[in-house]
């Protein structure tokens, strides 16, 4: 999405030279991502595959190398503090994928970023990838994609690849993909990404995948009945997941009879929006529709 | 992570909510002792980590100490919804005039704690929420803040109803909020709240839970973990660092990635199957992780097929596929398997698990699904 990453993306990398992160920067920079700096504490000085400047700060990366949007692939425990450095460094898109940020820290975070116009992707999310533009920021895998006008916006990850996959086989090609993640407290919700995409040329139709817990999805409908012109589709996974009990995302979890798949296919359905009973079904509810989609 | 009552009753008590006095005990006769101990009437309480004790009878008065024994020997060794009573918890009986609920619990919308309190304590939250929701007071909490006196105050003055009780109500719910912030709870409830006949203030019940993501910086509270009453398949998998819970199912089920593990037994009962378990295994192909995830799930004699779904992205299918030619020539299971590998390089993971030719394989989710079921019929 243009608005989110493109070609202008000067990417840092927080823990680079760490096994997730120096993996996954060498995929981004083979998709095609302008990767222009890594922060790792006491590894300022260093290069990254001989490319990379590696700092130790963000603050440092942002004045040598003009970065303007962050990833993160720090540990847990450090993580809340790791997007709190790229805000205060004057990251205005923060990516970070870590899982196991406790919820006490992300709501000290939340805050913080407000103050300083920081928009925050996840965490524990796989991030996002634009394939008109061949850029991504991220772990989603590059070679799943197709470039094409479908937006898609997702809890979840490998569910999402699943999804894009058989939407790529069926030559309907994406706009953006972008993972929001898993936890109960998050940076960008499903609200925040359908308003992007409905001002998004690129973007004709949306996929919306959705899971248990919280109130995200049932709060898009009622958003998408009054703001969204374009088409959008729905799968919610979860319909068989029982109470009380966290299915492995920390957000995942059916509390005091709240958050049901049941409660998010309800509302999704009074707003308008197909819901698919299963996931292969979400490619024949797109076409449905939004036939006039361009097919690869 | 959830904990029982006695154990929520002794964070209480470290922070300084008072708590009727008590003592937890295994046998009955160490609860008459405990009654002696109390030398009043007590209440012998289950302690079990499921909901409606009381109704279930899990909840009793003894007005003696021989009572308490025999209280006791009833409700130690019952089972309440699935789960057996190991422990009770012997505590002071008290007179009670009025019970209010109390609890705080994240607020997902605002992103913000939530205070919630009702003079209607003593029945389930979610019940006066669904019945009643005017009868329930919600405070929000800003987190660099913390709660303010006069927010505790404010609270308390409308549920106490009169100034002699509201100046107690306001410390507990102050504490309250300070247990669930420095014990990274995701809830902390006192329900109920009772005002005795002899105008005593104090938490009756008690439950924390607490956010998986945060036990790290807890030692104290992750050594509080019940592995007697956690499930064994569940507890070997956290071990492990696997995602796992157990249903009641004959299709066991092996996903990468939890979103697509819902949606993958979603799709079992959807064509007409039962769905054993979720079971996350995670990104990485490691033999181990496989032999792990085998290991639970062949535990529960139920199942009858097991099905692997996974999409390899960054993971790469043809590693899964060596991965699993490893764990099945270890394991010498005798169930059918059926194995969906899709993504990257599956044209040479198919080729690799054909030296398993006793494997179902399958090219997409509903097909790997519908086999499944039909294998465990």
């Amino acid at each position: 999405m243009s608005i989110l990453i493109d070609k202008n993306t000067r990417l840092v990398v927080q823990g680079i030279t760490g096994r997730d992160g120096s993996f996954h920067s060498s995929q981004m920079m083979a998709y095609g991502t302008h990767v222009v700096a890594g922060v790792t504490p006491g590894k300022g000085g260093t290069k990254f595959e001989a490319k990379v400047p590696v700092f130790d700060s963000v603050h440092q990366a942002v004045d040598a190398t003009g970065a303007n949007v962050s990833v993160i692939y720090v540990r847990a425990p450090f993580a809340a503090d790791a997007i709190c450095e790229a805000a205060d460094a004057g990251i205005r898109f923060v990516v970070c994928i870590t899982e196991g940020v406790p919820v006490r820290d992300m709501l000290r975070v939340v805050p913080f970023l407000k103050e300083r116009s920081t928009r925050l992707l996840g965490p524990n999310c796989p991030g996002l990838i634009a394939p008109n533009a061949r850029v991504k920021v991220g772990i989603l895998p590059g070679n799943i994609v197709l470039p094409g006008s479908v937006g898609v916006v997702s809890r979840s990850g490998t569910l999402t690849y699943e999804v894009v996959f058989q939407l790529t086989r069926a030559g309907l090609g994406q706009s953006t993909c972008i993972g929001i993640g898993g936890d109960p407290v998050i940076g960008t919700n499903f609200i925040d990404t359908l308003r992007l995409f409905q001002a998004d040329d690129e973007t004709e139709a949306i996929v919306m995948i959705g899971e248990i817990g919280g109130s995200d999805e049932e709060e898009a409908a009622a958003f998408i009945k009054e703001k969204v012109t374009k088409p959008v589709v729905s799968f919610i996974a979860g319909q068989t997941a029982p109470p009380g009990k966290r299915m492995g995302h920390a957000g995942a979890i059916v509390t005091g009879g709240s958050g049901t798949a049941a409660d998010k296919i309800k509302a999704l359905t009074a707003a308008g929006v197909p819901v698919a009973r299963v996931p292969s079904e979400i490619t024949s509810l797109i076409t449905a529709a939004a036939p006039a989609l361009r097919r690869a | 992570m959830n904990i029982h009552e006695y154990q929520a009753k002794e964070i209480f008590a470290r922070f300084g909510i008072p708590v009727p006095a008590g003592t937890v005990v295994r046998t009955a006769l160490e609860a008459e002792a405990v009654a002696a101990r109390i030398g009043k009437p007590v209440v012998v309480k289950a302690q079990v980590l499921v909901g409606g004790r009381g109704k279930a009878g899990g909840v009793k008065i003894a007005q003696t100490p021989a009572e308490a024994k025999e209280k006791a020997g009833q409700i130690l060794g019952m089972d309440i919804k699935g789960e057996k009573v190991q422990k009770v918890l012997v505590a002071e009986a008290v007179d009670i005039a009025r019970e209010i609920y109390v609890g705080v619990v994240l607020d997902r919308r605002a992103q913000r704690p939530l205070i919630m309190a009702s003079a209607e304590g003593g029945v389930e939250i979610e019940i006066t929420a669904r019945e009643n929701p005017q009868a329930i007071r919600r405070v929000q909490i800003d987190p660099l803040q913390g709660i303010h006196p006069y927010a505790a105050r404010n609270l308390a003055a409308e549920l106490a109803g009169n100034a002699e009780l509201a100046k107690p109500m306001a410390d507990i719910i102050e504490k309250l909020y300070r247990v669930f912030d420095e014990t990274d709870a995701s809830l902390a409830e006192i329900n109920p709240l009772v005002v005795t006949k002899d105008g005593r203030v104090l938490a009756i019940d008690a439950k924390l839970n607490f956010d998986d993501n945060a036990l790290y910086r807890h030692a104290d509270i992750e050594a509080m973990r019940d592995t007697e009453a956690e499930d064994a398949g569940e507890g070997k998998a956290r071990a492990e660092g696997l995602s796992f819970v157990r249903l009641s199912g004959n299709v066991g089920c092996i996903v990468n990635g939890a979103g697509l593990a819902m949606a993958t037994m979603d799709l079992v009962k959807e064509y007409g199957g039962q769905p054993a378990n979720f079971l996350d295994i995670g990104g990485s192909s490691r033999p181990e992780k496989v032999v792990t995830a085998l290991t639970i799930i062949t535990a529960d004699k139920s199942v009858r097929s097991i099905l692997f779904n996974i999409f390899g992205g960054i993971t790469r299918c043809d590693d899964v596929a060596r991965g699993l030619v490893i764990a099945f020539n270890q394991m010498n299971l005798k169930l059918p398997v059926v194995v969906r590998l899709t993504g990257t390089n599956e044209k040479e993971a198919r080729e690799i698990l054909k030296q398993i030719p006793s494997l179902h394989s399958a090219e997409t989710m509903d097909e790997a699904v519908k086999k499944a079921i039909q294998l465990a019929a």
